[in-house]
Parts: C-alpha cells; structure tokens; sequence
C-alpha cells in the first residue's frame, strides 16, 4: 500500500488547476449574473405580483429547493435533449445553477422586501413615484442590504454545488482534479488539492462579495 | 432490448428510494450524534475547543459535499481498509451533516440569555446538569425546526452519494436512463420523488417554525 | 454596629483582600479589601461603572479574578476547581437585576431544582421545602405557575426563594430592583428587609438610598473600582468625607 502522499505530482498540473478555477468562477458569475435578477423578479412577484403568476412561481421555488442539484443537472442536461433543446455541458451548468441561485434567492429576497416599513412605502408614493419606481427606488435596495449577507451565504454555497457540474464534462475544478487524478494516479491529493482550492475560493468569494455589494450592487 | 413502461421505471425508482432514506437517516442520525459532542465539547471547555468547533465547520461547509465524498471514498482506500461504499458514504455524509447540525444548534444554545447560564451556575448546578436541566430544554425547543429543516438538505446531500458509486435514487435513476433511452421522463420521476420526499418535511419545518415564534411571543 | 463587627471575635463570612480584577487592560477592581461578618447587611453603591457587580461577581466566582484573596466561610476561591466552586456555591447565594428564573419551568420547580440536584433532596421534601420559601415570600399560590405569568416583583420575588432554597450563609443581591416598575420596588425590597432582620448576611447592590440606609449595617462607597469610603449608613450618608462621595449623593438627590 502506498501511503506516501505527492502533492507535487498534482500542483505541476497547475495550469489544469488554474483553468479549473477560472471556470468554476465564471460559472459562478453568470449564474449570480442572471440568478439576482430571477430571485428579485420571483420574489417580488411573490409578495405582490399578480396571483397568476404568483403560483408557477411558488411551484418553481418549492420544486428547485426541494430536489438536490445533481438531478436538476441531469434534468437539462439529459432530459431537455428528449424536448429537442440539446445544451452544452457550459450552457446546462449555467442553466441549472442560475434556476438554483434563483430560487434560493427569491426566498431570500422575499423576506427582505416584506421587512421593508410601511411608512417608506407610503412615504414614496406621497411622493407621486410610479409602483415600478417605489419598488427599484424605495424597497428593493434596502432589502438587498439587509439579506446581502444571506444572498452571499447561498452564492457560495452554489459556487461549492458546482462542483458536480463535472460529472456532465463541464470543465471546472473538480473536472480538472478527475483528469489530474486519473493521469497521475494521485487521486487523493488531486481531490485533497481541489479541497484547499475550494475552501479557498469559498473564502475569498465571500469576502470579495460582502466587500462589493454595498459598493457596485445595491450603492452605498 | 427490453421495452420499460413508466410503471416499470417507477417501481425501480421506488426500491432505490429506500436507499436514499436509509442513508439519509445514518447521516442524520450520525451526523447529530457527532454534531452534538462537538457542541457540547464547546460548550464545556471553550478556549482552544471553540476554535477546533469553527474550523471544523468551515472546513464543512466551505468546501463541495462532492470533494467530501470523493475524500472519504479514496482515502478509505489510501489507508488500506477496503470497505464498501457505504461506509465512505455514509462517513463523509455523517461529517458533512455533524458540522451543519452542530452550527444550528450553536446558534440556538447561544440564543439563551447568558443569564440562565449565571443563574443556574450560582445555583451549584454542575455543567452537565445546567445543560440538562436548563439549557437544553430551552434551546432543544428552538433547535426544532431548523434540524427539521435540515434533513432536507441531508436527503438531497445523499444524491450525491451516487457519483461515488452507492445505488441510491439518483444512480438508479442514472442506470435506468442508460437502458431506457428515456431521460426526460427517468429525471424527472426521480425528480418528482425527491419533493414527495422533501416538500412534506420542508412544510413541517416550516410549520414548527411558525409554531414556536408564536409561542414565544 | 459596624465598629463592633470589625472588631468583634466571629470569623468574617466573606474576606477579601486585595482583590484586583481586569477585563484585558480595562483594571476594573484595584485591590478591594471587605470583610462581612455573619448576619451583616452591607449596602454597595456607586456610580455606574465603579466596578459593584464584578464585585459580587468575583465572590460567587461568575469571574474569576487575577490577584489578591477571597474567602467565604474560611475556605479560599478556587476558581480552577469545579468542584470546590459548587461547595461554594452553596453557601453564596445571588439574585440578578433581571430574575433569570428558568421559563421552562413552573415556580416551583425552579425552586426546587437546585435542592433536588445539588443537595439530593427527596421530592417531598423539596417540595414542601419550595411551598414554605414560596409562602415566605408571599406567593403560596404560584406554585403551579409559569414564571411568564408573574410580574416582574413576584418574578423577583420567587429569585429571592429560589436563592434562598440553597440555604446560603451569604446573599448577593445586584440591583434587584432596577429592572422592575416603581410600584412594584417596594415588595421586593419588604421580602429583603425581613431577611436582613431575620439575620441573613446581604451584600447588596442597590441604588435605593433610603432602603440602604434603613436596612444596612454598613455602606460601601464605590468609584473607579476602589473602596472609596466604608462606614455606617448613618455617617456616610449624613457626613461624607471624600468629594466623589459628596457629589455622587447629591446627583442622586436631584
Ligand atoms: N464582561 C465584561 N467585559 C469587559 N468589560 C466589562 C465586562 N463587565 C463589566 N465590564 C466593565 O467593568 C467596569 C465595571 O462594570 P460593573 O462592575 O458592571 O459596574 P457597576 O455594576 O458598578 O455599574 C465597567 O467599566 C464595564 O465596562
Ligand atoms: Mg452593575
């Protein structure tokens, strides 16, 4: 048995690694890129949209968070095709991870509307501002302020998610650590190093959002 | 090539399901049996204890149940212990959900005023029975919803059990596609029993969540 | 009365010296020296900040404090020894500004837990135990309640029973009525004032000045985490000496 461990072997691959990386975050950034949107469209249509829609839209989120991720893959991956619509491994990921992140995100987004004053609310519209106004003017960015925070926690734990996007060829991290594992026949340190990489960039992203959002995504 | 009805798929889908709750029960179980030592562990000594506790936690949550399963399946083999699949499972799930349960219910035992600590502590009670008798009762009560709320997330943590290879309801329905040439229908099945599974539970969470914040009001 | 309790031959029930006590680099007790004799009643005050719940909270070892000595009934605190502590824990009982009775439990088995624990008593016991104290402190009647049931005095009220279940030589009450409504101050303070004449020893925070100087035997002046002046009620409060004492009486006269 060998139970020396050659984490060498995996790090000389780091240009594999570094590309698994650059992947896993672009994953992550469009899926955050149009996964806001849909959680604060779903949300809001939630709280106050109208009720023909509130439904399918409670249905959607019922549905995404109480079915694990990997089958939601599977599902546009392998599924769609049956309808016709035949996705890249790229495209699946970011499709699944963005209805994953939307809706998490509409819960998320939903209970800071609904903390919001009334008095803001009546105040705004006092003021002679359009529903459309009060709502992107008034209520949402406080509310993005204030469940920021949680908004974060699900953006990472997407991000971590990820990772089984691999399994559909997607090239990420851990896609990057299955090729290193299997051409070097360091499978333990490949995962062990993809480990660190992850626990790292879940560190960083965090950190790197909680600094941003106040600063570019909801102003001051 | 054999021709499988829905029922066919169905059916089969229903005996891996078994599999997933039997997994999804020694992962909750494990995990809260694990998570609450560590707590406890915690609460007793503090100091260097509570920095193990956090990075145990971040360790869990900030890195892919997936890496955790593959960790777990290959470094059981590294060490020689040839074992089965359930093992590897069912550790890695075991950790992953100690280190979730053990956070949710650090939260909840920190949500009791420090004066119940420093009544009871004044009282002579020892810490094994200020926990007993006053701390958990109190904590066990908002501790509730969110352990139910989580075995949500076990259930679905266990579909990934089947990249390493344990037949549960996601590999079984993986297999069964391969043979089917009908993943639509196989995916969304397998789909549609995890919410079986999951929506009622997740109402119930949420229902005991309504229960207690109104009874504490 | 304190001038007999100095000198007088009975061993102290609590002895402090030279107490110092820091929160990182805030010293917030700089070498306290107090000795309370049995059945004494000593009235703590200060201004806020001076250090008068640390104080308290050293002699039940709440906190643990980095220089000088505390005993009570003779025996040393022992911080580092759990078991040590409980004995004393025993005979040191404490009632908090805001009651912290158990909310799971009824009235009277927040009184009798610690009996039945601690002490090993029999249900019975305990519980006929429970019903005096409760009875003592006027609210025979609540046994079966639930403390957020009661108002804030009575919520006190069954604290002051549930402390004294323990049968404690020495009782630390800290601001215990700061957190209740005017009109109820005055039937916890009548519970207090019958304790101190039946002869419990009280080392109490309080900044009820009349109560202070009806009920205590001695007056500790507290400022800036130091014993600042000590006598009987009747001199500090009709002849103090020091300006800080001077001004801290006449800004609560206001
Ligand atoms: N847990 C603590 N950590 C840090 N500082 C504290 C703590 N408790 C009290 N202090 C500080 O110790 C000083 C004395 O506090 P305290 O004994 O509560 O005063 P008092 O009861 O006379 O109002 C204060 O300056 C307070 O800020
Ligand atoms: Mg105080």
């Amino acid at each position: 048995m060998n139970a020396q461990l050659d984490f060498l072997a995996v790090l000389s691959d780091w240009p594999m690694l570094l590309v698994g990386v650059g992947w896993t975050l672009a994953l992550t950034a469009m899926a955050m890129a149009i996964g806001l949107v849909v959680a604060v469209a779903c949300g809001w249509v939630r709280n106050e949209g109208p009720a023909w829609l509130a439904a399918p839209v409670a249905a959607y989120v019922e549905v995404i968070r109480n079915t694990p991720f990997i089958v939601q893959l599977f599902f546009v991956f392998f599924g769609l095709p049956s309808l016709g619509i035949r996705l890249s491994p790229t495209f699946a990921s970011v499709l699944a991870m963005t209805l994953n992140l939307g809706a998490y995100g509409a819960e998320i987004v939903r209970a800071g509307l609904l903390s919001t004053p009334k008095g803001q609310i009546e105040a705004a519209q006092s003021l002679a501002l359009t529903r459309f106004q009060v709502f992107t003017r008034v209520v949402l960015p406080p509310a993005l302020k204030r469940v920021w925070p949680a908004l974060v926690s699900q953006i990472v734990i997407v991000m971590l998610g990820s990772a089984v996007c691999g399994q559909i060829a997607t090239e990420e991290l851990s896609y990057a650590a299955n090729v290193i594992a299997a051409e070097s026949f360091r499978t333990f340190e490949a995962y062990i190093v993809a480990t660190v990489i992850y626990l790292l960039l879940a560190i960083s992203l965090r950190r790197a959002l909680n600094w941003a959002g106040p600063r570019f995504i909801f102003g001051r | 090539m054999v021709q499988f009805s829905n029922w066919d798929i169905l059916r089969n889908l229903i005996f891996a399901a078994e599999w997933t709750i039997v997994l999804s029960l020694i992962a909750f179980v494990g995990g809260g049996l694990v998570g609450g030592c560590l707590l406890v562990a915690r609460l007793w000594r503090g100091g260097w204890v509570n920095h193990v506790f956090n990075g145990y936690v971040q360790l869990f949550q900030g890195t892919p149940l997936l890496m955790q399963l593959f960790l777990s399946y290959f470094g059981l083999r590294l060490l020689g212990v040839e074992v089965s699949v359930w093992v590897s499972a069912s550790l890695a799930l075991t950790l992953y959900t100690s280190a979730f349960l053990a956070e949710i219910w650090r939260g909840c035992v920190a949500a009791i005023p420090k004066g119940q600590w420093e009544a009871s502590t004044s009282l002579a009670l020892s810490f094994g029975e200020q926990l007993r008798h006053v701390i958990l009762p109190q904590a066990l009560r908002i501790a509730i919803p969110p352990t139910v709320g989580f075995l949500v997330q076990v259930i679905k943590g266990t579909a990934l059990a089947s990249v390493i290879g344990f037949v549960e309801l996601t590999r079984a329905g993986n297999m069964i596609a391969n043979v089917t040439y009908k993943p639509f229908t196989v995916f969304a099945f397998v789909g549609l029993m995890y919410f079986v599974i999951c929506y009622p539970i997740s109402l119930y969470a949420r229902y005991l969540e309504r229960k207690t914040h109104v009874a504490r009001r | 009365m304190s001038l007999a309790a100095e000198t007088a031959p009975v061993a102290p029930i609590v002895e402090i010296a030279g107490l110092r006590k820091s929160y990182g680099t805030n010293e917030v007790l700089k070498g306290i020296d107090l000795k309370v004799a049995p059945g004494e009643v000593v009235a703590i005050i200060g201004k806020s900040g001076s250090g008068k719940s640390t104080l308290l909270r050293c002699i039940n070892g709440l906190e643990e404090f980095q220089d000088g000595s505390l005993t009570v009934d003779g025996k040393p605190l022992l911080t580092d020894s759990p078991g040590a502590m409980r004995e004393l824990r025993q005979r040191v009982g404490m009632i908090f500004q805001s009651f912290n009775l158990f909310p799971h439990l009824t009235v009277g088995r927040n009184v009798m837990l610690a009996p039945t624990l601690v002490k090993k008593r029999g249900k019975a016991e305990a519980e006929a135990q429970a019903k005096a104290l409760l009875e003592r402190v006027g609210l025979a009647d609540k046994f079966d309640a639930m403390p957020d049931q009661l108002s804030g005095g009575q919520q006190q009220r069954v604290a002051i029973a549930r402390a004294l279940a323990m049968e404690p030589a020495v009782l630390l009450c800290d601001e215990i009525t700061s957190a209740l409504d005017p009109e109820l101050v005055g039937e916890v303070l009548r519970v207090v004032e019958r304790l101190a004449t039946e002869g419990m020893t009280l080392l109490m925070v309080t900044h009820e000045m009349a109560f202070a100087r009806k009920v205590s035997s001695r007056v500790v002046f507290m400022h800036l985490g130091r014993v600042h002046e000590i006598g009987p009620p009747s001199e500090i409060f009709g002849n103090p000496q020091t300006p800080e004492l001077k001004q801290f009486l006449s800004s609560i006269h206001e």
